[in-house]
C-alpha cells in the first residue's frame, strides 16, 4: 500500500518536471526577447553580470529605435494589407471549394480533398525560382501584389482541407430539411451552412493570417527593396546596419510581432483541432 | 471465487453535492450472480467501478475474499471485467487480446496458447482467433471480451451492461448464453443493468439501486413480490404497479393481479377457472377477500400473449385515478373504451407504504370509499 | 443546376487556381533545370542533363545532401520523442493546462524567421545566455565558450535544435488530438487485465496512435527537409557550407549567384522525397479510412 503511494508521488513529481522542463525549453526565447526588448544596452552587452534579471533599469529606447528608426511600421503594415487581400482571395476560392468537396462530389470528393491536401505539400523552395521569373515577366517584381498573387497557393489548399472538415460535421439534414422549406442547394449554402460555420472561417481567417505572416521564402525572393518588405523578412534582414545587428531593437520587433498572434491562435486553437481530427483521423 | 463485501460504501464526487454512491452495505455468496439493478443514475456502475478499483472511495471498506483491497490497484484484485462497449484493443487480434492479461501477469509464454484456446472454446469463437475487433459482430465482440475475462480464472467477474449494445432479438439469446457460461464456470458475478427483465431473469439476488442507496437486496421473487419500498415497487414489473395515495398510506397492487370479476363469477369451477388464467393469475383462484372495484377503460394494447388495459377508477374515494390491467389473452371478452366494469384484486395481494418513508409496511385496515 | 454541375462550378476556381500557381512553376522547375537559363538572360537552350551532371559533381552539392538527411532525420527523432512524451503529459487535465498549452505553442505560432532570429541572439558567439550559463558554472573557461554558430558540428546541432524547437509543437498538437481520440475504456481495461503504466504506453497507448505519428513524421519530414528560413538566419549554410541544406543552397545559387537553371536543378531533388512521402500518406489515409 505504501509503495502505491510512493508510486504515485513520483509519477506526479515527474510529470510536473516534464511539463516544467518542455515549458521552459519552448517559451524560453520569448523571455529572453522580453527582457532585451526593455534592457539598457550597457546591460544588455555586459557579460560580467546575471543577464537573466534587469541589472539597471528597463528602458524603451529600443522600441522608440525600432519605430522611429527602421522601417519595421511600414514591414507591419504591408503584412496587414497582404494579409488581409490574401485572406479575401482564399476565403472567396476555399469555402465554395471545401463545401462542394464536402457535400458534392461523393467518392471523387474525397480524392479531390486528398489530392488540394497534397499540393500544399509542394514547397515554396522547389518553386520559388521558376516562380521569381514568371513574377518578373508579369512586371510584377519587387511588388507586394507578388505575394498576394502567389500566397493563395498555399493558403487555399489549407484551408480548404480544413473547411472540409467542419462543414462535414454540420448534419446534412439542416440542408435538405431547407431544400424542403424551398430554397435551392446554394441558396441554402449560403444562407444556413455559412452562418453556422462563422466559427470554422473564423478559424480559417486566422490561420490563414498567420501562414501569411510566417511565410519568408517568397518574401524573400520576389521584394528586394526594403519599404515594400513583409515583417517576417524585413526584421532578421534590414535591422542590421552593416555587420552590426541591434539586438534589442531586433528582439523588440520579434516579440512585438510575435505576441497578438500567439493570443490569437490560443483562442481558436481548439477549433483548429476539431476540424483537423474531422479531417484526418476520420 | 470470492465474496465481495462493501461496508458504509460512499462516493462523493463533488463537494457539497450528494454522492454517487451513499453507504452502501452488501455482501455477495459464493458463485453467485449479483445484479446491480437501477436506472441512470442511481450510483450502480459508480460502485461497479470501486469495487473494481477504477474508483476511490470517499470513505467506506471494499473487500474481496476476506481481505481489504481499497489500496489495491485493478490488476491486484484477482477480478476480471467486461465493459459495456467491450473495450477490446483493437490494433491487436482476437487471440492477442485473451492473451494480453496473460502477458500482463507474465504467465509463461508457452501456456499462452492453452489457455487462450481454452477460453474461447468456452465461448465458440475458436474460429476467430486471427481476425481484429474491427471485422466483428456485436455478438463476437461481446464473446472475445467475456474470453479475455475468463482467461486469467479471477476470482469476481464483473460485467457493466455488456447486453446493452446489442441488438434487441441478439440480447435474449445472448443472456440465455451468459447466464449458462456463469454456471457453467461458477465464478462469483457481478452484473450491472437498468433493465428489469434482464435482472430478474439472470439474477440469483438483485441489489436494486437508486440514487446512490440500496433499496433492497433480495431473490427476483423477493423483489418483486416483496418490495421494500415504493421504488422498488414500482421498478420492477412492466407496466409498474398500481399506487393508490390515502392519507398516511399508500396501497398498491399489480396489473395482474387487477382482473374482471365476472370471470371468476361465471366459472363455475376451479378447472374452468384454470384454464382461463395464465399461471400467475392462479393466486386469484385461491379464494379469499376480494376488493371489488369498478373500472373505465381509456385504452387497450393488445401484446398477443396479453391485452393492457389503461384506465380509471370509478367511483370509491379514488375515483378519476389511473389504472392499469393485464389480461391474458384466453379472456375474450370485449372491454370498449369508456365502458365501465367490475374488476376485483385480492385483499391479500396489497401491499401497503406509508406514505412518508414510503417504505412497506404491515396491512392495515383501510376503507375504499 | 444540378448537383454535379454546381459541385464543380463551386471548386473549379480554387482548384484551377492552384493548379495554376504551382502547376506552372513546377512544371517550369523541370525545364529550367534542363536548359540553361540565368536570371538575366532572355533566350532558352536545352542543354539536356548537364546541370544536373554539374551538380552531382560539385562537393557543395553533395555535402548540402549530407547535410539535408542530417538535418531531417536528426530534427525528426528529437520532435518525436520529445511530442510524444510532452503530448502524453498533457493528456490529463489538471490545473495550469491552458497556461502550458499557450508556453507550449509559442514556437510554432511565431514566424519562423523571428523565432530563428530570437535564438541567433541566444547563441550568439560573444554574448550567447547559454555560454553564460555554463562559465558561470565553471563547466567551460571563458575563453573556450564554444561557438554555437561557427564550429561545423556545432552549428549543426544548433539548427537541429532550433528547428526542432519550431516543430515540436505542431507535433504535439497532433498527438495530443490523436490521444484524446483513445477511448476511455481501453486504458481502464488494460488496468484491469494487469498492465502496469509501461505496458500500457507502449503496447497499447502508443500502437493506437501509430497512424496519427505516421502522419506527424511526415509533415515533419516534409517541413523539414524544404525548409530554407532556420538555416538561412542562423548560419546562412555555414560555416563554409557545413549547414548548407539543399533548398538553401537552391536559394543561394539560384537568385544570388543568379544561375537559375542550376538552382532549378538543386531544388529538383526534393522531389524524389515528396513523391515517397506523399506516397505513404496516401497508404496511411487509405489504411485508416479501413479502420
Amino acid at each position: 500500500m505504501v509503495q502505491g503511494r510512493v508510486r504515485e508521488i513520483f509519477g506526479k513529481v515527474t510529470h510536473w518536471a516534464v511539463l516544467v522542463g518542455f515549458s521552459v525549453l519552448l517559451a524560453f526565447p520569448f523571455y529572453w526577447m522580453f527582457i532585451s526588448t526593455f534592457k539598457r544596452t550597457n546591460d544588455l552587452y555586459n557579460l560580467k553580470i546575471n543577464p537573466f534579471i534587469f541589472n539597471e533599469k528597463p528602458t524603451l529606447e529600443h522600441l522608440r529605435l525600432l519605430f522611429n528608426d527602421t522601417l519595421y511600421l511600414r514591414w507591419l503594415g504591408n503584412t496587414v494589407v497582404v494579409g488581409a487581400l490574401v485572406v479575401f482571395i482564399t476565403l472567396l476560392l476555399s469555402v465554395p471549394a471545401a463545401y462542394a468537396l464536402a457535400r458534392l462530389t461523393g467518392r471523387w470528393g474525397q480524392r479531390l480533398g486528398i489530392g488540394i491536401f497534397l499540393t500544399y505539400l509542394v514547397p515554396p523552395t522547389l518553386l520559388f525560382l521558376p516562380l521569381s521569373r514568371v513574377i518578373a515577366s508579369l512586371g510584377l517584381q519587387d511588388s507586394l501584389w507578388s505575394l498576394v498573387l502567389v500566397y493563395p497557393s498555399f493558403t487555399i489548399p489549407f484551408s480548404t482541407w480544413l473547411l472540409m472538415g467542419f462543414f462535414k460535421s454540420i448534419p446534412p439534414e439542416l440542408e435538405d430539411a431547407a431544400m424542403v422549406d424551398g430554397l435551392t442547394r446554394f441558396g441554402a449554402f449560403l444562407k444556413l451552412v455559412i452562418p453556422i460555420s462563422t466559427s470554422g472561417i473564423l478559424t480559417v481567417t486566422i490561420f490563414t493570417f498567420t501562414l501569411v505572416t510566417q511565410e519568408f521564402v517568397y518574401a524573400l525572393t520576389f521584394i528586394s527593396s526594403e519599404s515594400r518588405q513583409m515583417v517576417g523578412v524585413g526584421v532578421p534582414i534590414f535591422l542590421v546596419r552593416g555587420d552590426v545587428y541591434y539586438w534589442g531593437s531586433l528582439m523588440a520587433a520579434c516579440l512585438i510581432t510575435s505576441l497578438p498572434i500567439a493570443l490569437l491562435y490560443d483562442l481558436f486553437l481548439d477549433r483548429f483541432i476539431a476540424g483537423f481530427t474531422v479531417g484526418a483521423v476520420k | 471465487m470470492a465474496i465481495v463485501e462493501t461496508r458504509n460504501l460512499t462516493k462523493v464526487f463533488k463537494e457539497g453535492q450528494p454522492g454517487a454512491v451513499n453507504n452502501v452495505n452488501l455482501q455477495t455468496r459464493e458463485g453467485e450472480f449479483l445484479v446491480f439493478l437501477g436506472p441512470s443514475g442511481s450510483g450502480k456502475t459508480t460502485l461497479l467501478r470501486m469495487i473494481a478499483g477504477l474508483e476511490h472511495p470517499t470513505a467506506g471498506e471494499i473487500l474481496i475474499g476476506g481481505a481489504v483491497v481499497n489500496h489495491l490497484p485493478p490488476r491486484e484484485r484477482r477480478i476480471a471485467m467486461v465493459f459495456q462497449s467491450y473495450a477490446l484493443y483493437p490494433h491487436l487480434t482476437v487471440f492477442e487480446n485473451i492473451a494480453f492479461p496473460l502477458k500482463a501477469q507474465k504467465v509463461k509464454k508457452q501456456l499462452h496458447r492453452q489457455k487462450v484456446d481454452w477460453a474461447a472454446s468456452l465461448l465458440g469463437i475458436g474460429k476467430l482467433l486471427e481476425r481484429k475487433p474491427r471485422e466483428l459482430s456485436g455478438g463476437e465482440r461481446q464473446r472475445v471480451a467475456l474470453a479475455r475475462a475468463i482467461v486469467r480464472e479471477p476470482s469476481v467477474f464483473l460485467l457493466d451492461e455488456p447486453l446493452s449494445n446489442l441488438d434487441a432479438k441478439l440480447r435474449a439469446s445472448a443472456r440465455e448464453e451468459l447466464e449458462q457460461f456463469q454456471k457453467r464456470i461458477g465464478t462469483t458475478t457481478i452484473y450491472v443493468t437498468h433493465d428489469q427483465v434482464e435482472a430478474m431473469a439472470m439474477g440469483d439476488r438483485v441489489v436494486v439501486l437508486h440514487q446512490g442507496i440500496v433499496r433492497q437486496i433480495g431473490t427476483p421473487q423477493e423483489v418483486y413480490d416483496e418490495p421494500a419500498d415504493t421504488f422498488v415497487a414500482t421498478f420492477l414489473g412492466s407496466p409498474p404497479m398500481n399506487l393508490l395515495e390515502a392519507e398516511d398510506v399508500i396501497v398498491g397492487f399489480r396489473p395482474e393481479r387487477f382482473l374482471p370479476s365476472e370471470l371468476l363469477a361465471r366459472a363455475s369451477s376451479s378447472e374452468e377457472i384454470a384454464s382461463k388464467l395464465r399461471a400467475e393469475h392462479m393466486l386469484l383462484a385461491d379464494l379469499g377477500k376480494r376488493v371489488a372495484l369498478s373500472f373505465r377503460v381509456d385504452y387497450v394494447e393488445y401484446l398477443g400473449a396479453e391485452r393492457v388495459l389503461y384506465g380509471t377508477l370509478v367511483g370509491t374515494r379514488f375515483a378519476e385515478k389511473p389504472v392499469v390491467s393485464r389480461i391474458p389473452s384466453s379472456i375474450v371478452e370485449k372491454f370498449e373504451q369508456n365502458s365501465v366494469h367490475d374488476f376485483i384484486v385480492p385483499e391479500s395481494e396489497l401491499k401497503f407504504f406509508d406514505r412518508a418513508t414510503e417504505k412497506r409496511i404491515e396491512p392495515k385496515v383501510f376503507r375504499w370509499q | 443546376m444540378s448537383s454535379r454541375k454546381l459541385g464543380a462550378a463551386m471548386f473549379l476556381p480554387a482548384i484551377l487556381y492552384v493548379l495554376a500557381v504551382i502547376g506552372v512553376p513546377f512544371t517550369l522547375a523541370f525545364i529550367y533545370s534542363v536548359g540553361d537559363v540565368k536570371i538575366a538572360s532572355v533566350g532558352y537552350h536545352f542543354v539536356g542533363l548537364e546541370n544536373f551532371r554539374s551538380v552531382l559533381r560539385s562537393p557543395t552539392f553533395r555535402r548540402s545532401l549530407f547535410d539535408s538527411v542530417v538535418f531531417t532525420v536528426g530534427t525528426q527523432i528529437i520532435v518525436l520523442v520529445g511530442s510524444t512524451i510532452l503530448a502524453l503529459a498533457l493528456k490529463e487535465k489538471f490545473r495550469g493546462r491552458g497556461l502550458v498549452r499557450f508556453l507550449i505553442l509559442l514556437p510554432w505560432v511565431a514566424p519562423v524567421s523571428l523565432g530563428a532570429i530570437g535564438w541567433k541572439w541566444i547563441l550568439d558567439s560573444l554574448y550567447s545566455v547559454i555560454n553564460w550559463v555554463l562559465i558561470a558554472m565553471h563547466l567551460v573557461r571563458p575563453y573556450d565558450a564554444p561557438m554555437w554558430l561557427g564550429e561545423p558540428v556545432l552549428a549543426m546541432m544548433s539548427v537541429i535544435g532550433v528547428e526542432s524547437w519550431r516543430l515540436l509543437p505542431f507535433s504535439t498538437v497532433i498527438l495530443l488530438a490523436g490521444l484524446t481520440a483513445i477511448p476511455r475504456d481501453i486504458p481502464e481495461a488494460a488496468a484491469v487485465d494487469g498492465a502496469g503504466f509501461w505496458r500500457t504506453m507502449f503496447q497499447i497507448t502508443i500502437p493506437m496512435i501509430l497512424p496519427i505519428i505516421n502522419v506527424a513524421v511526415l509533415f515533419g519530414v516534409i517541413f523539414t527537409f524544404t525548409d530554407m528560413t532556420v538555416v538561412y538566419i542562423l548560419t546562412r549554410g555555414g560555416p563554409y557550407d557545413t549547414t548548407q541544406v539543399l533548398p538553401s543552397l537552391a536559394f543561394f545559387t539560384g537568385v544570388l549567384g543568379g544561375d537559375l537553371a542550376e538552382g532549378a536543378a538543386i531544388s529538383i531533388f526534393l522531389v524524389p522525397l515528396l513523391v515517397a512521402v506523399a506516397y505513404l500518406m496516401l497508404r496511411v489515409a487509405h489504411r485508416s479510412e479501413v479502420t
